[in-house]
């Protein structure tokens, strides 16, 4: 699993920049707490990607693994960090399984839209419902680790750094297996696939309810980063659309483009934002139109073309 | 002329679209080993019967049984575990990957591999079943070329070598030879049959030229109107009248004159 030049870069970049994160000041560390919490949605959506899937509707599951945290801390009191991680990754995971019986048999657009379509049902609850916050959410304790109480987010961002570092190694390691390989496959040729005696839809359910689970995780390690969840930065379809943004900005190429993705992503929506207060939007769709016209395989492949060599899939 | 147990049943076959009847009471029996040429001018049920047998088309009447095992209802994917592949007319082919990551997908799906989530795709025992593969059909030098980059012949070739991994009791091949030029199809069909013939694979494949029909097979089916109209020995079924005249063309041509 970590006999590969991805798998090992994770490892070092990961545990220096835990190192790096001890001296940086604070707003650097919530950049990377931030970018690092979406990096793990958007590992989902390159998985889907990979297989000819976009989902216009993750932030449904993104959402569910922010408001399982944000419930959990208020009915039950639960604080610690890694109880919250499961607790978003599992409610997010057994939705996108349940989910995944109808978009298994959907592509292209209808399974975009589908998705889409979910996420708004569950806005839309969320916003008329009392009971879950209503429009303002809910404000979330501080994460306990281990029954500690930290005193700053540092620790946070170690566990976020660590928790992504471990997820990426993952998805890469399931990219080499003959589930992993099926992506591709699927995407080219969903007819041969079948007569090689492979279940399509079997394979699609997999890999579907494998993005949720990321993203509710992401979700999770989002709320407990902020410290507050609401259904407009969390479960409504710009959310969705700002995965799908970062999910091109980064591009397919391999496991650690998400995470660089998000980064650039945090950075250029905080300085588009200071920079034109009134119109931080235009900069970002200059900067998408830029990505898909000139460098539609994202980031990584600009990182490819540097390092004159090919990705490690 | 069927001298061991049928390994195919098929009965009773029909298939409707609408008012078009594109397969009427099929009733034929294939036996372990044979090589069976099917033949028939455009639209005469050829395709249509392949794809019915493999689960592509459902029929709208009638029983499919593959030794004792009815296919009628049953997925394409469970065909393939019974035991029955397929080729194509068009070559369905991964095109964005290589020749060697094509044929690593089909033997690793083939080996149950895909079964077991934690299991690497590239393992030296697939690795090993890779060559071999490569070697018998002449896929050595194209290993590593990506299937958009090769030519017609090459990806009928590994689409062939796909269907083939799971060693099959029966192949089906839709149109082997078409999009392959005059000088090179005597050359492909001769790795193909050369390569089933070891495994003893029963064959059945659809084909416009004669000339591959008279030379690869033992027995001939002739469509026409979704009916068989002839059943016979490829030298017999060449010299049929009504072979000649409904499949061949030639009493067509001769009254045209």
């Amino acid at each position: 699993m970590f006999n590969d030049k991805t798998s090992k870069f994770l490892l070092v970049a990961g545990l220096l920049l835990i190192l790096g994160g001890a001296f940086a000041p604070n707003w650097i560390v919530n950049q990377f707490m931030f970018g690092f919490s979406r990096a793990l949605a958007i590992l989902g959506l390159m998985v889907l990607w990979r297989t000819g899937l976009v989902s216009f509707g993750h932030a449904f599951y993104f959402g569910l693994g922010a408001y399982a945290v944000a419930i959990l801390d208020i009915k039950l009191g639960v604080t610690d960090v890694f109880l919250r991680l499961i607790a978003g990754a599992l409610v997010a995971g057994t939705a996108g399984f349940l989910v995944g019986f109808i978009m298994r048999n959907y592509r292209n657009i209808f399974f975009a839209m589908l998705n889409t379509a979910i996420s708004m049902v569950l806005f839309g609850i969320v916003v008329k419902t009392e009971a879950l916050g209503s429009t303002d959410g809910f404000a979330i304790s501080m994460s306990t680790i281990l029954g500690v109480s930290p005193e700053t987010k540092y620790p946070l961002f170690v566990i976020i750094t660590l928790v992504g570092m471990v997820a990426a190694i993952l998805v890469n390691y399931y990219l080499k297996t003959t589930f992993g390989k099926l992506t591709t496959a699927i995407r080219d040729n969903e007819i041969r696939v079948e007569y090689l005696g492979f279940s399509v839809a079997h394979a699609i359910h997999l890999k579907y309810s494998i993005s949720a689970i990321l993203a509710g995780g992401a979700g999770a390690l989002m709320a407990m980063s902020l410290g507050q969840v609401d259904p407009e930065s969390m479960i409504n379809w710009t959310v969705s659309g700002e995965l799908v943004f970062i999910t091109i900005l980064s591009g397919p190429g391999n496991v650690i483009a998400p995470f660089i993705g998000s980064l650039v992503f945090e950075v250029l929506r905080t300085y588009a934002f200071e920079l034109a207060p009134q119109a931080w939007q235009l900069i970002m769709g200059a900067t998408f139109l830029t990505i898909i016209f000139f460098i539609p395989g994202g980031i990584w492949s600009v990182l490819e073309k540097i390092g004159g060599k090919k990705n490690d899939k | 002329m069927i001298s061991n147990p049928p390994i195919l049943q098929v009965r009773d076959l029909v298939k409707k679209f609408g008012a078009v009847v594109a397969a009427n009471d099929i009733n034929v029996d294939i036996s372990k080993g044979e090589i069976v040429g099917i033949i028939g001018a455009n639209g005469a049920g050829k395709t249509c019967f392949v794809n019915m047998v493999t689960g592509y088309l459902p029929p709208t009447a009638g029983s499919i049984k593959f030794e004792g095992e009815e296919l009628v209802g049953l997925e394409t994917r469970k065909i393939t575990h019974a035991g029955i592949s397929r080729s194509f007319q068009v070559s369905q082919v991964f095109h964005s990957m290589t020749v060697g990551e094509n044929l690593m997908i089909a033997l690793a799906i083939a080996n149950n591999r895909a079964l077991d989530a934690l299991s690497l795709m590239d393992t030296p025992e697939l690795r090993s079943k890779l060559d071999n593969v490569l070697n018998r059909y002449k896929l050595n030098a194209q290993k590593d070329t990506t299937v958009s980059a090769l030519a017609q012949g090459v990806r009928k070739l590994l689409d062939i070598a796909m269907a083939v991994v799971s060693k099959p009791r029966i192949l089906l091949l839709d149109e082997p030879t078409s999009g392959i030029s005059v000088e090179e199809k005597f050359d492909f069909m001769d790795i193909v049959m050369g390569a089933l013939k070891e495994d003893g694979v029963t064959v059945l494949f659809v084909e416009h030229d004669m000339e591959i029909v008279a030379r690869y097979v033992s027995r001939v089916l002739a469509f026409y109107q979704g009916e068989i109209i002839a059943d016979m020995p490829p030298k017999k079924a060449l010299a049929d009248k009504k072979v000649q005249e409904f499949v061949i063309g030639k009493e067509h041509h001769k009254k045209k004159k």
